[in-house]
């Protein structure tokens, strides 16, 4: 068995990965969901059923050119801590970290692929990117299926397309997202109606860690929600329309915010600093909220020479599972906002506080 | 106050725009949202809209199926686990509650015929029959319009499309 942890990039290194739009566009990614032609779908499938399609599967997906040294492994051997932090690398979904005997993963060497096995359908395989890249991500994920359905028997009909557990992923199975970094549109009092228009074009909007629209640290994922009627290329086609627009309207957010409304800009990121730099105790949220408003004072040059990647690798290591997992003992959650403090300003120690640029009308 | 089960006031509330255009509210309590497996805030905007359709979906078999429980031959999932989960039992399911099921698609999708990816070994026949069929639309006006040399080679072609791919087997349906 491989460790995972050994497996994984270390997050300085996750942290520099790089794509178009990635100020705004933190990753894309794009998932089919595939079931197996004469087998029950995983929420149904008795414990029995289950490990045997895990057996089937997971050899046939170890085995794809993709997939080489990769890490393979059951659920049920994976700890509550490994799959945590799986989850707060966007590797596996939560429901998947919620699963035991009869499911698995298989994840490839750089990360770009993670294939879960008996999540809510037999396979939903994943292809990531760095920043804003759906075509990409679905021209690998598309290889990597057709690779893979020489090997299994998918279940899919004439009419209707590939078999789903839910209706709601029927006929392409495909589901692409894109996670949105967008302070500018929330701090201007945008987001909202943005969301509700992103809505009424049939996709998706929600919050990374968010409660309700409010996303922790600004970040937002957008997505597809209808599968059926349309071919992949125009779902992924009309899904990264959708997103260039919202770029374009968090560009313009972010530049009437400074024309208009500069110190509240300059106060929100200001302290945001300030607490990050001096705190002696901070939870996770409270850590991605400040840990947005320093991206967005590193987007808008108030930090020269700092580097993006310490912010990048923070908004990871600040994470729960993550924090923990550098520790032997188990840490109360108390004890981790310690630590999380202290490692937070210990990495801020030789960032200095941001600059003030001179209102555009104050040159003369 | 909840709308499930209408007695605890309701801490989560829910709208979605349907695709009719029409505003949906669903407003929940913490009990039912967790039933509903919707506690999980990162997961509430997109359960939202699985949750209505869930809802909706519930009804449409209910009324398709008139009293009679529908059960899947193959996995013995019966309408009533659906209402529980919004999740189908096995492939086999979408034949067994197809009923049900087509009303649900249509507000659900853009449209409720897949016009995207085949596995390739399905892709050829499937093409193949899409060819046939028009190619048997043309012979049938051929036919009526007495274009008897046209109809000839209709046929004949007909003849070799059908020689050179087997029968679909892997089709469903």
């Amino acid at each position: 068995m491989k460790d995972l942890h050994a497996f994984l990039s270390p997050p300085a290194e996750t942290a520099r990965r790089h794509g178009p739009n990635d100020s705004i566009v933190m990753s894309s990614r794009v998932r089919l969901a595939r079931n197996l032609k004469d087998a029950a779908f995983p929420g149904w499938a008795k414990k029995p059923e289950r490990v045997k399609i895990l057996e089937t599967i997971r050899p046939a997906v170890e085995s794809l050119a993709e997939m080489k040294d990769s890490f393979s492994e059951a659920m049920d051997n994976l700890g509550t801590l490994d799959k945590q932090v799986l989850v707060e690398r966007h590797l596996i979904s939560r429901e998947h970290a919620a699963k035991s005997a009869g499911s698995g993963l298989v994840l490839n060497r750089e990360e770009t692929f993670s294939v879960m096995i008996n999540e809510e359908d037999h396979l939903r395989m994943q292809a990531l990117r760095p920043g804003l890249q759906l075509k990409q991500a679905w021209a690998a994920i598309d290889a990597l299926d057709s690779a893979l359905e020489k090997k299994l028997d998918f279940a899919f009909d004439g009419d209707l397309g590939y078999l789903t557990a839910c209706p709601t992923n029927l006929g392409t199975g495909i589901r692409g997202s894109a996670m949105l970094h967008l302070p500018g549109l929330v701090l201007h009092e945008q987001i909202n109606p943005i969301i509700q228009s992103v809505n009424r074009l049939g996709l998706a909007v929600r919050g990374l860690y968010g409660e309700g629209t409010e996303a922790l640290g600004n970040v937002f994922q957008v997505s597809n929600q209808m599968t059926l009627g349309e071919n992949e290329p125009m779902i992924v086609e009309r899904l990264e329309k959708v997103l260039m627009q919202i770029i374009e309207h968090e560009e313009n957010s972010r530049q009437v915010l400074l024309e208009k409304k500069s110190k509240t800009v300059y106060n929100h990121i200001g302290r945001a600093y300030g607490i990050l730099a001096n705190a002696h105790s901070i939870s996770s949220k409270e850590a991605m909220n400040l840990l947005s408003l320093l991206r967005l004072g590193l987007d808008l040059e108030l930090f020269p020479a700092v580097d993006r990647a310490l912010v990048e690798e923070l908004f990871l290591t600040t994470q729960p599972a993550h924090l923990q997992k550098q520790y032997s003992d188990k840490l109360t959650a108390e004890e981790r906002d310690l630590i999380r403090a202290d490692m937070v300003r210990e990495r801020l120690k030789n960032v200095n506080r941001p600059i003030v640029k001179p209102p555009p009308s104050a040159a003369n | 106050m909840c709308s499930i089960c209408k007695e605890k006031p309701a801490t989560i509330f829910l709208s979605n725009i349907s695709s009719e255009n029409k505003k949906v509210d669903v407003d929940l309590c913490d009990a039912c949202a967790k039933a509903k497996g919707i506690d999980d805030p990162s997961a509430l905007l997109v359960a939202s809209a699985d949750l209505m359709m869930g809802l909706g979906a519930s009804q449409e078999i209910d009324q398709s199926a008139s009293g009679m429980e529908l059960k899947c031959p193959r996995c013995g999932f019966t309408q009533a686990d659906f209402k529980k989960s919004g999740r189908l039992g096995c492939p086999d399911c979408y034949k067994t509650f197809s009923e049900g099921l087509a009303g649900l698609l249509k507000t659900m999708h853009k449209g409720t015929r897949h016009v995207g990816k085949a596995p390739e070994a399905l892709k050829a026949t499937r093409d193949n029959a899409d060819k046939l069929k028009s190619l048997q639309k043309k012979l049938m006006r051929a036919i009526e319009s007495e274009n008897f040399e046209e109809a000839a080679q209709l046929r004949d072609e007909i003849k070799q499309i059908g020689e050179r791919i087997p029968a679909p087997k892997n089709l469903t349906r």
